[in-house]
């Protein structure tokens, strides 16, 4: 497979393709830090980042920084048919993580058992609705950076 | 100017239904629209109304160039995939109650079966707008699903008996239909519950089929209805619904993600309809993935919240059952044309010739998609 397929990274993982809304969130992530969009007016947290905010109208936001603790709200485990890259990890697992901070933020994302780890990396026994979780950070190959999540052992 | 039983739908036509179909998408079309206008015995030449789906790759151009039409006075195409079914009825009926047209087709042909599978064709990338999704491998419409399905288990004990219940249903009716594709191919639960993943907890039986085919139907005033070759089944109500914070497919960032759109759809149309859930006699409920059945007969007020799973057990859905849902075998055992068959199976109902007759059936709720921006139609005889 070509490596510099547009929208994939070099491993043919997708690699999100940010359009201006989203882009600060995944600048942030680059540098290890969650953060959401907040409304510059009435400070009102919002996702997927938008233009302005449904509560107020306000065009002005802020990108607020999350604790990054959440708990898993819904997963899955996908097999094929699927792209080739996933198909090879397949079953992975995808998650719904519920943010601490704001439960309504829901933002998908993968449970992993290292922070470098594969998505099919923590044993599907292991998942369950309600666990808690908190984020990571995983370098993708061609430094794509995407936050992923740990279950919380404490 | 009120939409109620001004317009009813007087002709439906279909190709067959195959895993894979020779003909073009454009040449499926024009058979099925051929064979709706026939069956309502009106001449293409009356023809002045289009209505289909944003996806519909055959445009109005192509297709009135092709049947012959006359002056097209009205066209319109709805988005968000088998969100758009009956949408593309609804318009039409509109169009023509308002005086803008006065004969419409609706149609929707697709070659799902033989054409590309995405998310297996490494040199044709998925769509990414998705980039809160698709990075991490959600990446088709059964994952989508499948979330808010285990999250429905979750809340409210749902298990996979009752998906199967789904499939069990669609599959008998579609036993009685020789147009079905998995006619003489009855299900068990074994099979079902020994059938390989495709995204946990969803398995390959509580996915719709893949499927070639085209289907269309014909809407015209009431007042014309009468005089054409079938009895009318007219359109009693109809419906589209968007919800507040909705995002297509994964509705997560709803605040209440197990009420999708059919809520929305099902309060206006109950709001403008002379009679009520109770007095349905049969419905045709867009089934893609098996937990769309559920979550649609609570969202459309058959039950209760979190009622929808308990709902299909004791052969509920099935002929002579609660609820016949799906009579001619649905996207999951008849065809897939991104629910097109349910609009004109909801006909043959009223008409009396369905293969899975509902006795004496009078009034049918047909929908589009769940878990899209949907439609809705309350057809009555």
């Amino acid at each position: 497979m070509s490596s510099m397929m547009r929208g994939t990274t070099d491993n043919g993982l997708l690699a999100p393709e940010p359009d201006d809304d989203g882009a600060p969130f995944w600048e942030f992530a680059a540098r290890g830090e969650l953060r959401m969009q907040a409304c510059g007016r009435c400070g009102e947290l919002r996702f997927p980042p938008r233009p302005c905010c449904p509560r107020c109208g306000a065009f002005d936001s802020e990108w607020r920084r999350m604790t990054g603790r959440g708990s898993i709200w819904s997963y899955v485990l996908p097999h094929p048919p699927l792209l080739p890259a996933y198909a090879a990890r397949a079953p992975y697992n995808v998650v719904v993580v519920e943010l601490a901070d704001a439960p309504h933020l829901r933002i998908p994302g993968n449970l992993v058992a290292a922070p470098d780890a594969d998505i099919d990396s923590v044993d599907p026994a292991l998942l369950c609705i309600g666990a808690p979780v908190r984020v990571t950070f995983a370098r993708l190959a061609g430094g794509v950076v995407v936050p992923r999540w740990l279950l919380e052992t404490s | 100017m009120a939409l109620k039983d001004a317009t009813a739908i007087v002709g439906i036509g279909q190709t067959p239904f195959a895993r894979r179909l020779d003909a073009s998408e454009k040449t499926l079309a024009c058979r099925a629209i051929l064979a709706a206008l026939d069956d309502a015995g009106i001449p293409p030449s009356q023809v002045d109304a289009l209505a289909s789906y944003t996806m519909e790759e055959t445009d109005e151009v192509e297709v009135a160039k092709a049947i012959g039409a006359g002056d097209v006075t009205f066209f319109a195409r709805t988005g968000f995939g088998g969100g758009a079914s009956c949408a593309t009825v609804a318009h039409l009926a509109t169009a023509i109650a308002t005086g803008q047209a006065s004969v419409g087709v609706a149609w929707r042909s697709r070659k799902r079966g033989s054409g590309p599978r995405p998310w297996t064709d490494t040199r044709r990338q998925l769509p990414t707008p998705a980039q809160w999704t698709r990075p991490y491998g959600l990446l088709r419409p059964v994952d989508e699903i499948a979330m808010l399905a285990r999250r429905y288990m979750h809340e409210y004990g749902a298990t996979r008996d009752h998906f199967f219940n789904v499939a069990l249903a669609c599959r008998n009716h579609a036993g009685r239909n020789p147009a079905a594709i998995m006619h003489g191919r009855p299900l068990t639960r074994e099979t079902y519950m020994t059938s390989r993943w495709i995204s946990e907890p969803l398995c390959l039986f509580d996915n719709c089929l893949e499927t070639d085919g085209a289907l269309a139907c014909v809407v015209v005033s009431a007042d014309r209805a009468r005089d054409c070759r079938r009895s009318p089944v007219y359109v009693h109500a109809a419906a589209q619904g968007l919800p507040a914070q909705h995002h297509g497919m994964v509705n997560y960032w709803n605040d209440d993600p197990l009420t999708g759109p059919s809520w929305t759809a099902a309060r206006q149309l109950w709001k403008t309809a002379d009679f009520g859930p109770d007095d349905v006699d049969v419905a045709q409920i867009y089934d893609a993935f098996t937990p769309l059945i559920p979550l649609s007969l609570e969202g459309y007020g058959f039950c209760g919240r979190g009622e929808g799973a308990a709902f299909t057990e004791d052969g509920a859905l099935e002929l002579g059952g609660r609820l016949p849902v799906n009579t001619g075998g649905g996207g999951l055992s008849e065809a897939y044309v991104h629910g097109f068959n349910l609009i004109t199976e909801g006909v043959r109902q009223l008409r009396g010739t369905s293969t899975a007759q509902v006795p004496g059936a009078a009034t049918c709720l047909v929908t589009a998609g769940e878990g899209v921006p949907t439609s809705a139609l309350l057809l009555r005889s």
